[in-house]
């Protein structure tokens, strides 16, 4: 898990200290040198179209990073809300609820993702609706079922016969139970949205060129994996080392 | 038995208002007048004009109230009519007629690739739990979950096709064809069974059944066949029903890197062309058949598991 934090913090670190330190733009072409190998002009070398890649690369993680980032706290925030709600009140709120959720997971996420993204293409929000959409189910169900349990027990009882309000109950007894299942759910959630950014820019209905997305970058680069294997293989590093590193935070507190 | 297909179907239900709901906020809601950008798609932005708009209002009924639009739309869904490409000029249904084989083909192919190869690596590595090879095998389930399908399939195309020229790189052919996108789909199942077929066997090896059956004098080999190979099955299969959302959304992108002709790749395209009854039809098709493999699914543990058929 330290190892995730930290893969995370040196990725981050990378991402928002590289165009402070380098000059330029991660759209600034310059076809004179196209695919130049790492070295002291540009420290990563330059992609296809002559591109800064350290700068590509850290403009690419921000990217990664809002989206999944967004609409993993977006998820969070609706589905424990939502859980709460469904699991305090039951009966039709209840019903509505999970009927909900069970509509949406009846398609796959990322089918879900291509048909919000087909409504407009090209923008970001499709992308955090269609992403958070998918994710708050997680939040949802976990909420539901901690606080159907925790309710019934007899300290929330003792807590409402005293007076005190739906906001007191939350922070002092539900909230203690679901905060470590929160950090587990939105690194496994974040770590799916990663993909699913990363998915899309590589079927081409993504993020749009120029602005530069992952997995994108992998299927502008693929035509030179030849002449420049180190070029592509940085889009796909980076992907593996911020899905790995949240595999890693998720998985460290699971067990 | 019953309630479980009916689940089942309501679910089916669920998936096609779904899709229709989404398909037609989409066609109401893009941006500029719908009918010159569907044209425009159609025959290409230097060839659209008012004739060529009209004539798209009138197939789509866009110049309908919404409501009637909606109604029309239910009804010939109620028929199975998905309409005509708005591309191809072909019917939804013939085009995914003969998509749908292709990846269903590529599917099962990968389904059965990834029992071969999860459930049986996941039971060795539960021999010496913490030994080499369970922790060998750590590291590459994590490393496999980590990187993006499409990084799988490119490393395998570069490692076994480019590089040793055993297997084509893309396309669709004989089985040669298959192998590749069929494995990359599979190893990122594989490393998802493996795990919880390693779990599980520990499991069901410190269970007090497996301890007598030992005790009793039977062989391991043959306490592990009577008392261990079910009960490790149940989990494996129960969790391939969760995993069937990674497939699905496997085969959009492993589809489009092996230029395979299944849905998934025709869903793609039909998003960027915009033709929106082949994105109807596509996602519709692809959401039933994630509905079906789980129907399936469940009634593979139904038969495996007798305690669920008890209850």
């Amino acid at each position: 898990m330290i190892v995730g934090i930290a893969i995370l913090i040196a990725l981050t670190a990378f991402s928002l200290l590289t165009p402070l330190v380098v000059d330029g733009s991660p759209t600034g072409q310059n076809l004179a040198q196209t695919l130049q190998p790492p070295g002291p002009g540009h420290r990563l070398g330059t992609d296809h179209l002559g591109r800064d890649m350290a700068l590509r690369l850290a403009a690419a993680i921000r990217v990664s990073l809002s989206v999944s980032i967004g609409a993993t706290i977006v998820a969070a925030v609706l589905g424990v809300g939502l859980g709460v709600l469904a699991g305090s009140r039951g009966g039709l709120v209840d019903r509505l609820l999970s009927t909900a959720a069970d509509m949406v997971l009846a398609l796959p996420g990322l089918l879900l993702v291509l048909l919000i993204i087909a409504i407009a293409p090209g923008r970001f929000w499709p992308l955090y609706l269609g992403i958070s959409l998918v994710l708050w189910i997680e939040y949802f169900r976990m909420a539901r079922a901690i606080t159907i349990r925790v309710a019934a027990s007899p300290a929330v009882q003792a807590s409402q016969l005293l007076g005190f309000g739906p906001v007191y109950v939350f922070l002092t007894h539900y909230w203690p139970q679901m905060a470590p299942m929160i950090l587990t759910v939105g690194a496994f959630g974040a770590a799916t949205a990663i993909l699913s950014v990363a998915a899309l820019g590589f079927v081409n209905v993504g993020i749009r060129p120029p602005t530069p997305e992952l997995g994108q970058m992998m299927i502008e680069l693929l035509p030179y994996y030849h002449e420049a294997p180190y070029i592509i293989a940085q889009p796909i590093l980076v992907v593996f080392l911020l899905v790995l590193s949240l595999n890693l935070i998720a998985g460290g507190k699971a067990r | 038995m019953i309630r479980l297909v009916s689940y089942r179907v309501l679910q089916a239900g669920l998936v096609a208002v779904m899709v229709g709901a989404l398909t037609f906020i989409m066609v109401r809601s893009l941006p500029g007048d719908m009918a010159f950008r569907i044209a425009a798609g159609r025959y290409g932005y230097d060839l659209v004009d008012g004739a060529a708009a009209e004539q798209v209002r009138r197939e789509l009924g866009l110049d309908r109230p919404a409501i009637a639009a909606f109604a029309d739309w239910l009804w010939s869904m109620a028929r199975f009519d998905l309409g005509v490409s708005l591309v191809s000029g072909v019917p939804v249904v013939v085009e995914i007629r003969h998509q749908l084989g292709h990846s269903v083909e590529l599917a099962v192919v990968a389904i059965l690739l990834s029992m071969v190869l999860g459930p049986p690596i996941g039971v060795l590595a539960a021999i010496r739990p913490g030994g080499l090879f369970d922790r060998l095998v750590f590291v590459a389930t994590v490393g496999l979950r980590s990187l993006p399908q499409f990084v799988i399939g490119l490393l395998l195309i570069y490692g076994l096709s480019v590089h040793a020229g055993l297997l084509p790189a893309a396309g669709h052919g004989g089985a040669r064809f298959t192998v590749l996108p069929a494995l990359t789909l599979a190893l990122g199942l594989a490393a998802v069974s493996s795990r919880i077929a390693r779990d599980a066997t520990i499991t069901v090896m410190a269970s007090p059944y497996y301890r007598f059956g030992l005790t009793k004098g039977l062989p391991p080999g043959e306490t592990f066949r009577r008392h261990g190979v079910r009960n490790i099955a149940v989990p494996v299969i129960t969790y391939l029903g969760v995993q069937l959302v990674y497939l699905i959304e496997g085969v959009v992108v492993v589809e489009t890197l092996f230029a395979w002709p299944g849905i998934g790749h025709a869903l793609v395209h039909a998003i960027v062309a915009r033709d929106v009854p082949m994105i109807q039809g596509t996602a519709l098709v692809m959401g039933l058949m994630f509905v079906v493999l789980n129907g399936l699914v469940d009634l593979v543990c139904h038969l495996i598991d007798p305690r669920r058929r008890a209850a």
